[in-house]
């Protein structure tokens, strides 16, 4: 089976100062990768270099030829603190934005019932007309996950859609990014190790390198032997780490 | 309220009204967006960076407008060069060339031998005095502003909001900024006759405050701020002519206190 996107020897970062060497990932219809790793290891730069937002040093990323060109299905849900809540700008918008992605044109009519049956499918239809300054958390989630789906991507990109949310929302999106993928592949990076690895197929350690384990059954020692420190914050008032640090 | 209307009857006045209308279009327009981008300070060091220019004008002798234009783009290619290539800070940088500028108008001034120019009419602009041809650039900069907020009015709105997500996608980000920091440099230029290089930047700005009081949205951010920078424009031109205080000034205060108003307004009701 050819890949969706072919990741070889990837070598990426800021101002001649790689943040990741020599990544290979391949990434298949169907997959559901879930991204775990140190801050600044290179979770995002890894996504940032699959949307052609970061140009890579060396390596190359290859897309399967039906995906391939200037625009590619792929949604997108940013880290939400990057976002300038102040902006004006309505819930609406946001989610037409999205629409930027699709090769295909829509009339206005049926853009606009496009969005508003999906703004009803994740039940925030009520403050479509709200700027996103009015809006919790969980709500500004729900409005960028929909942004990410309106283009209807073949594959789903979400860096860290599980900050600023509480637990109710957090189920909501694991149990809808199963449903999702049954049709499309989706990588999540994810701070939170504990929560992902019951819903993603694969986990993928990133640490300057991409350790790329098979399944989702992460061991101690598998850890350990690809030297990738993990602080992780579970269940509870203190945080704790339960693996240990390697350097 | 006849003096009101006797007003009208005089040419200067006729054109200081048309000007002010120009002036509450292109400024709410692009107030709007340079607020909503947060980029007001990157304004004001292109605003102040154009005196250099003028003084340039008057010491070579030509159009002081053009002179403003000249240094105005530099201004913003230099902040942009200073920023990402010698790598010093932006809010660094902006201050270098605002400085600069203004420092090089009064160089420039001062050589200028013979009858040296009156700056202060370029520092804090009399919209009394508009030429027919500064009225005639202002309502060509109008329509380019009009038509391309029209036509590409998503396409704005998405850059401006998520640039990043709007490279994603393929949109050519670079291209629109530099097509609107042109037509920023462009706006602030053909206003400074109107409220002068040092007070341009509140009706870049306090208008737009003043309608995002009522307004989340983009759109109708732009169409009432236009509003607000027209009533407090012709009302402080008013003030002026019957206080007999200097326009740009009173226009500003006046912007201000309807500002002032407004939000006392607003926190009333709650």
């Amino acid at each position: 089976m050819e890949p969706l996107i072919k990741i070889e020897n990837l070598t990426v970062g800021y101002d001649n100062t790689p943040v990741l060497e020599n990544v290979n990932l391949d990434i298949f219809e169907k997959d559901f990768i879930g991204v775990i790793g140190p801050n600044g290891g290179g979770k995002t730069t890894l996504l940032k270099a699959v949307l052609g937002l970061l140009k890579p040093s060396g390596g190359k990323i290859t897309f399967r030829k039906d995906i391939a060109g200037k625009k590619k299905p792929i949604g997108y849900l940013p880290q939400v603190r990057h976002i300038d809540r102040k902006f004006p700008i309505t819930v609406f918008d946001v989610v037409r934005s999205g629409f930027l992605m699709k090769q295909k044109e829509l009339s206005s009519s049926d853009l606009k019932q496009k969005i508003n049956r999906l703004l009803d499918e994740t039940g925030i239809s009520n403050i479509r007309h709200k700027a996103i300054g009015e809006l919790s958390g969980g709500q500004m989630q729900r409005v960028f996950l929909c942004r990410a789906l309106i283009s209807e991507p073949k594959i789903l990109i979400l860096d860290e859609p599980d900050t600023f949310v509480d637990n109710r929302f957090e189920g909501e999106l694991y149990n809808r990014l199963i449903q999702l993928n049954k049709e499309i592949a989706i990588i999540l990076v994810s701070h939170d190790l504990g929560t992902i690895s019951s819903y993603v197929k694969t986990i993928a350690c990133v640490n300057g390198a991409l350790h790329y384990h098979l399944s989702n059954n992460i061991t101690q020692e598998q850890l350990d032997g690809y030297n990738c420190p993990i602080q992780i914050i579970s269940h509870g008032d203190i945080p704790h780490t339960i693996l240990k640090h390697h350097h | 309220m006849n003096s009101v209307i006797e007003l009208f009857n005089y040419d200067f006045f006729q054109k200081a009204f048309l000007a002010a209308v120009f002036a509450s279009i292109s400024c709410g327009v692009i107030g709007s967006y340079i607020v909503s981008r947060r980029i007001v300070f990157i304004s004001g060091g292109i605003t102040h960076a154009s005196f250099g220019g003028i003084g340039l004008a008057f010491l070579v002798g030509f159009n002081p407008l053009l002179g403003a234009v000249l240094f105005a783009v530099l201004a913003a290619l230099g902040i942009q060069f200073f920023t990402k290539v010698a790598e010093i800070r932006e809010d660094s940088s902006i201050a270098i060339w605002w400085s600069l500028g203004m420092a090089l108008g009064i160089i420039f001034i001062f050589l200028t031998p013979g009858y040296t120019p009156n700056p202060m009419s370029y520092l804090f602009g009399n919209i009394l005095t508009v030429t027919i041809s500064e009225l005639w650039w202002m309502f060509i900069l109008n329509v380019i502003i009009i038509a391309f907020f029209t036509l590409l009015f998503s396409k704005i709105l998405f850059v401006a909001f998520d640039e990043e997500f709007a490279r994603a996608a393929g949109l050519p980000v670079t291209l629109f900024n530099y097509i609107t920091i042109t037509l920023i440099a462009l706006t602030v230029v053909l206003n400074i006759r109107v409220v002068g290089i040092i007070l341009i930047l509140s009706l870049l700005t306090i208008p737009q405050a003043t309608a995002n009081l009522f307004t989340n949205n983009f759109k109708k951010l732009l169409i009432l701020s236009s509003v607000f920078a027209f009533t407090g424009t012709i009302s402080g031109l008013f003030i002026s002519y019957f206080l007999n205080i200097p326009s740009g000034a009173a226009i500003i205060f006046t912007l201000v206190i309807i500002f002032g108003l407004l939000r006392l307004f607003k926190f009333l009701r709650k």
